[in-house]
């Protein structure tokens, strides 16, 4: 049953990249990213958890040894915050771009938006 | 020395923020570009700091711990490594920084709100530093995030509609890449328990190097971090990307940014983590050997000045990692031949510095000619040779030194993977390489019959000598390029030797303070593919 939930995260990972891959709407590019950014976020929960795991905060009395064998990894926790954010900043300008292009070519469609070819 | 280490990323970061406030203070707002200008300048003396307090022991390595809380018998805690490789890539973004940072007090005068194009410049700058400084992986995925997040912006400057349709569609690959770089560092966590790049590549022998998740990570960062590099087949977006941000800008991405956030990377990575192997050594020869043919091949039919130059980014960054793969491939032999890795390595670095200094001083001299006379487009130049004297005398030295004439710095390195790649026993690469060269003398040729010789078309009647600021910028790298390749000999002993042999080392390099302890994070046994 584990496992499941790992493919579970890679299919969310290949749904993101097919968006960016086959759509042409911006804003369903944008979707796209976030997709992208939430299947590696959520990969990287996932890599700290525990079944059965308790909150990782330090009981009074408690050896850091003790807490280590029962609380869940706290690192990932920590790093997908970051990430994150990281996400938000890339959204809120992929958004900005996105309001910028539609006042300059009005229009939200890749297939129009065409002036440099790669 | 060691406390100078975290200000080369303190500075500039700091002084982001400080011109972001001060630009709305009546009366110091002008000043923005001053306080940009010196964090630079302390950058550069900070980088040049270090690498002279490292002339006894060229190879020493300096490291910094913030944080270095004790975590059950492993030290918790954000590594800074600066060590010869990372010596070397500081001296390069820094001096270039510099440069670019004078040339754009003139050329961003045509632009408002000036302080915003300060703002993310030290921004990207300061996190280039941190990416060649972090000693371990998730630091170096955050900050290659803030500076390519910083150089959207900065493509989309100018908010005219090419300029933000390039930075779109420079921000939606850079993401791919960069959620590929996170599952990479997410996969290789989950194996080992830490981030340290050290203690990974400590671990990952005990976790088996050859098994599938971490191949599945290595792909990942291989991908991610040749999106970033821009090699072919994931370049797609540099010939947007360069040519649509400011001149400075432009030079600034070329020169610096696909060489820290990808090349740099990617060799730390596949040498000093992952160990060098037969099989990442082959990946990188084939990208670099792909990028270094088709990248001039697109080159020689453009027309816009900072289209070409872009193209010729990604053929100059092939033969950059072309060499690196090659001293990978030879060190992984049975017979490892240390002498002819390290001069694959030697000529790979030194190329990687000398494209820094010429490709930036093109895009320079381009944004300078584009200034006077309003195009980018060759055939409506002509005859800048006489009006722009101090430009032409520039771009020229610029083009020569791309092109690889003696006695010029790109000679010397071109040279040198040409060797270094016969003595490998690759000669058909070497012929290859040969070909490119000659294929980049020729789309040299073509910009200085067009630009500068000939006579003037269009605005280009009426143009006239660049700035005194930008001149100086230029000749600043015009300087570099030709003491570069006479200088060869020691350098090669205290910047470049040091910085090829940290990668010879492979995965031992990296000293991890501590391989034995307790892990927090016990390996997936799903993912090493011996589940119970």
């Amino acid at each position: 049953m584990g496992t499941v939930i790992y493919i579970l995260a890679f299919a969310l990972l290949l749904f993101g990249i097919y968006a960016l891959v086959a759509k042409k709407n911006i804003v369903r590019i944008i979707l796209g990213i976030c997709i992208l950014g939430y299947a590696v976020n959520l990969l990287l929960v996932l890599v700290g958890y525990r079944r059965d795991g308790v909150a990782p905060i330090l009981a009074q009395g408690q050896s850091s040894v003790e807490l280590a064998k029962q609380a869940v990894d706290p690192l990932p926790q920590a790093m997908v915050l970051t990430s994150i954010v990281i996400g938000l900043s890339t959204t809120a300008l992929a958004v900005a771009l996105a309001i910028r292009l539609y006042e300059k070519y009005g229009t939200f469609d890749m297939n129009d938006i065409r002036n440099l070819r790669g | 020395m060691k406390e100078l280490v975290p200000l080369l990323v303190g500075i500039p970061l700091g002084a982001a923020f400080l011109i972001t406030i001060l630009a709305h203070v009546r009366g110091i707002s002008r000043l923005t570009g001053l306080i940009a200008t010196l964090a630079v300048a302390a950058n550069v003396a900070v980088s040049i700091a270090l690498w002279v307090a490292a002339y006894n022991d060229p190879g020493q390595s300096v490291s910094v711990w913030a944080g270095n809380w004790d975590g059950l018998g492993v030290p918790i805690g954000i590594e800074m490594v600066c060590d010869g490789l990372a010596r070397l890539m500081v001296i390069t973004i820094n001096i270039i920084a510099f440069v670019v940072i004078i040339f754009a007090a003139s050329y961003m005068l045509r632009f408002t709100k000036v302080w915003l194009f300060y703002s993310l410049f030290l921004l990207m700058t300061g996190a280039l530093n941190g990416v060649v400084l972090a000693g371990d992986l998730f630091n170096m995925f955050v900050f290659i995030e803030v500076a390519t997040i910083a150089s959207y912006g900065l493509v989309g400057f100018g908010c005219e509609a090419e300029e933000l349709e390039a930075a779109f569609k420079y921000l939606v690959l850079g993401t791919i890449g960069s959620c590929f770089i996170l599952l990479g560092v997410t996969i290789l966590y989950s194996l080992t328990g830490h981030l340290n790049m050290a203690m990974v590549a400590s671990l990952l022998p005990k976790v088996g190097s050859q098994g599938p998740a971490v191949l599945l990570a290595a792909a990942a960062l291989l991908g991610g971090l040749s999106l970033k590099a821009a090699m072919v087949p994931f370049h797609a977006w540099l010939p947007d990307a360069h040519p649509s941000a400011p001149a400075p800008i432009s030079a600034m991405l070329s020169g610096v940014l696909i060489k820290a956030c990808g090349v740099y990377c990617l060799a730390r990575l596949m040498f000093n983590v992952f160990g060098t192997s037969g099989e990442y050594a082959m990946i990188l020869i084939v990208l670099g050997a792909a990028s270094m043919v088709i990248g001039v091949f697109l080159a020689v039919g453009q027309w816009d000045f900072k289209r070409l130059l872009a193209y010729h980014s990604i053929s100059q960054m092939g033969y950059v990692v072309l060499a690196i793969g090659v001293a990978g491939e030879v060190i992984s032999r049975a017979e490892p031949d240390q002498a002819i890795a390290a001069l694959c390595l030697f000529g790979g670095l030194f190329h990687m510095f000398n494209h820094a200094a010429f490709k930036s001083l093109l895009f320079l001299s381009s944004g300078s000619i584009e200034q006077q006379t309003g195009t980018r487009r060759l055939k409506e130049m002509g005859g800048l040779a006489r009006r722009m004297p101090v430009t032409s005398f520039c771009c020229r030295i610029g083009a020569l030194s791309i092109a690889g004439v003696p006695p010029f710095n790109g000679f010397f390195s071109k040279l040198i993977i040409i060797v270094a790649l016969v003595l490998a026993g690759h000669p058909f690469l070497a012929a290859l390489a040969v070909l490119v060269a000659l294929m980049t003398l020729l789309s040299f040729i073509k910009v200085q019959r067009y630009a500068l010789e000939g006579e003037p078309v269009g605005k280009a009647v009426a143009a006239r000598e660049a700035p005194a600021l930008m001149g100086l910028a230029m000749l600043l790298l015009a300087v570099v390029c030709i003491v570069a390749g006479l200088a060869m000999v020691p350098l090669r002993e205290y910047l470049f030797g040091p910085a090829g042999e940290v990668l010879l080392k492979g995965s031992g390099a990296l000293k991890a303070k501590l391989s034995t302890g307790v892990s927090w994070q016990e390996p997936l046994m799903w993912f090493v593919g011996a589940a119970p």
